[in-house]
């Protein structure tokens, strides 16, 4: 029983990684329908934000703590940049966007191995995260991973916040929904998209913040985070905030599960086939948006 | 949109054009090594010995293997300024592998034949040693290989001063068994190296009474080990034997820290972490945690503090030393002791002089075992300290003399 509630958590917690990571891709890919293959990079400009930080700020709490706004800004500034120098003049050629944004992934890539080094650079975590919280005697769940899924859970109750109230978010819905009309109602549709990719961008440099409690920070963080963050936005439904949540805990309950009974290998490979079937099944993913667009 | 499509296809002949061209070029090479025939041509006309260092200058494995090009650079200098070998002064040429294996065929191909080096140094990865492997011996020229490996090859035109298995993982498991542990669990990264290690390891296990409760392999590359770290938890081994290669080690001991299991209680045996790697994990993840190498920055003796002083000075302070690093230092030095007793660049006579040579290295005294072109060596198992250095915990107190196939371990027979 302890093993499999232990089990169900770190599922949960690969789940909340997913999240954090497909989040920001919801936005931009989900709602505005760009393909940006550089949004793994972004994730990657947020891990070195903590990395820079922390050679500013020497205690390793204030810098995480600080390294999350910032980093925010940071990847949503690139993020902004790439729209205004190259996304918005490619919208009508989606397969264009594509090999372009894989370009720029490159050339950050490069940049960071320039700028940092080609080898990986470490940073210090807080005491109070390397440790483990202690529940019963048996299950012991690792605080850094509590704090992640905090992470995601707010991040997620943010941005519904956002979309659902603010006027901001309504445009974004406005904009998503049908654009001509948003259009020829008065909404500036050029910045409500550059908005969307700011704060789209600026949630993968929160996931990069993250991202430095568990794993590597290095110039190639990126390329193995990408395909699962389109996997998680595709499956869970286009422009579906909700079908990227409960994707992400299924797809992290169902990997760990499956995971320890056979191998990693194993596991991938039937969380992958799931993932084929459930597409056969369901071509749009869990939820779908009405829309009265033609697309 | 015409300037668009006309750009676009002349942009497609010019890349037809590159490939023809570069194939061409290839082909030119394989060409003229063919007509040169049997045995290494070897260019001892100038005032100067080429030999070949071929590296991963860029790609994944550059990190590694920039260190060694440039402790591989610091032997040759050193030499040359004590007046090179049988009077002539080396001459290196140094060729990229990209990271990427049939590179390093072709390029050890234009070293051979075009430029005529006496020796090749370098490679590092396994893959890229059983890619250049068929190109030595087919034009019987020589290359030195400076990095701990799965055993089980004996070629007759490379030399091994990395250590083979029974010099590193045997003794690390000699260690954990003298230590009372009596089961580990085994990770590791999923390609031949690891796999074979393990092979050895359960081989050993099953000999000297040890349990395996457990072996898990996770894809190069991979970072979500909170099941694996959960498995290894829930199996309760006294230790953890890790073949884990490049960054998925730092999400490994992140998660392992993570989950409450310390060195004390349950330690992790590593054997693909040098001082270079504990860098890039963190010490705040692996200090107290084990490796077992032949050489670490810290070995004591006038022979490392030598090395460590000279890199130092010609790379940076901050700059640590390595063992794969030290072992390429290493067989600069035995190649030119090779040279020197059999008085001639020849490879047959230099093979023929190379058993028996010994050489007063960083590590200790290692000696060239003839039969097998491998070097004996130490065993050393290092605790990672707080500064992330290593320091040795326990040594084999003498050299181990190399048995790439094990052939002197009972329990290693069903082994192939």
């Amino acid at each position: 029983m302890t093993l499999v509630l232990s089990q169900l958590f770190t599922g949960i917690s690969i789940g909340a990684v997913l999240l954090l990571i497909a989040l920001g891709l919801s936005l931009t890919f989900g709602q505005m329908g760009v393909i940006n293959m550089a949004h793994g990079e972004f994730i990657m400009a947020g891990a070195y934000t903590v990395y820079v930080l922390q050679q500013v700020i020497t205690g390793a709490g204030w810098s995480l703590l600080v390294a999350l706004p910032v980093a925010f800004v940071v990847a949503g500034a690139m993020g902004v940049l790439l729209e205004f120098l190259l996304i918005r003049r490619l919208y009508a050629r989606p397969l264009d966007t594509l090999l372009v944004t894989w370009g720029v992934s490159l050339i950050l890539q490069q940049l960071a191995r320039d700028v940092f080094g080609a080898p990986n650079v470490q940073t210090r975590a807080p005491e109070l995260l390397t440790g483990s919280i202690r529940i019963t005697d048996h299950l012991v769940i690792s605080s850094s991973r509590v704090f992640i899924l905090v992470l995601a859970l707010t991040a997620v109750a943010a941005l519904t916040i956002v979309l659902k109230t603010t006027p901001l978010g309504r445009r974004i819905r406005a904009v998503v929904q049908n654009r001509d009309l948003a259009a020829v109602s008065g909404l500036a549709t050029a910045r409500v998209d550059r908005l969307t990719f700011f704060i789209g961008s600026g949630l993968a440099g929160i996931a990069g913040v993250a991202l430095t409690l568990i794993g590597p920070i290095g110039p190639t963080m990126g390329t193995n985070i990408i395909v699962n963050a389109f996997l998680v936005v595709v499956v869970g439904g286009i422009g579906q905030l909700q079908g990227t949540v409960i994707v992400a805990f299924v797809l992290g309950v169902l990997q760990s599960m499956v995971e320890y009974t056979t191998t990693v290998s194993v596991a991938s490979v039937i969380v992958f086939i799931a993932i084929v079937a459930f597409l056969q099944w369901r071509p749009q993913g869990l939820f779908t948006l009405r829309t009265r667009s033609l697309a | 949109m015409f300037s668009n499509r006309g750009r676009r296809t002349a942009a497609i002949v010019a890349a037809l054009t590159a490939t023809v061209v570069l194939t061409a070029c290839g082909a030119k090479t394989t060409d003229s090594a063919t007509a040169g025939g049997a045995g290494a041509a070897i260019d001892t006309s100038g005032s100067a010995i080429k030999v070949g260092l071929l590296n991963s200058l860029s790609g994944t494995m550059a990190i590694s293997e920039v260190t060694v090009k440039n402790s591989l650079l610091l032997a040759v200098e050193e030499i040359n300024a004590a007046g090179g070998v049988l009077g002539k002064k080396i001459e290196p040429i140094s060729e990229d592998g990209a990271s990427d294996w049939p590179t390093f065929a072709e390029k050890s191909q234009k070293l051979i034949s075009e430029d005529k080096v006496a020796a090749v140094f370098g490679c590092w990865t396994s893959a890229s040693r059983k890619a250049v492997l068929p190109v030595f011996e087919k034009n019987k020229s020589l290359l030195f290989y400076p990095v701990q490996y799965e055993g089980l090859e004996q070629s007759p035109y490379i030399f091994y001063t990395g250590a083979t298995t029974n010099q590193q993982i045997v003794p690390g498991l000699d260690y954990l068994k003298a230590q009372g542990k009596t089961s580990v669990y085994l990770v590791g990264s999923d390609y031949v190296f690891p796999r074979t290690a393990n092979k050895i390891i359960k081989a050993y296990a099953e000999a000297n009474g040890m349990k395996v409760l457990g072996e898990d392999y996770a894809p190069l590359g991979s970072t979500e080990f909170s099941t694996i770290v959960n498995k290894v938890k829930a199996a309760g081994a006294a230790a953890v034997f890790n073949t884990l290669n490049g960054d998925s080690n730092v999400a490994f001991f992140k998660e392992y820290k993570a989950a409450g299991l310390t060195a004390g209680g349950m330690p992790v045996v590593s054997v693909s972490i040098a001082e270079e790697e504990v860098k890039s994990i963190g010490t705040q993840y692996l200090a107290g945690q084990l490796t077992a190498w032949n050489y670490y920055q810290t070995t004591e003796g006038a022979a490392n503090e030598k090395f460590v002083k000279a890199y130092k000075a010609k790379y940076g302070e901050d700059k640590p030393t390595s063992d794969p690093m030290e072992a390429a230092y290493v067989s600069v030095y035995l190649w030119k002791a090779m040279v020197e007793k059999a008085g001639s660049f020849d490879v047959e006579k230099v093979k023929a002089a190379a058993g028996g040579i010994t050489f007063d290295a960083p590590e200790g005294k290692v000696t060239v075992d003839g039969t097998t072109q491998h070097i004996s060596k130490t065993a050393r198992i290092g605790r990672i300290g707080d500064d992330g250095l290593i320091t040795e915990v326990w040594n084999s107190g003498q050299a181990i003399t190399p048995d790439p196939y094990l052939k002197g371990y009972p329990w290693a027979s069903g082994l192939s």
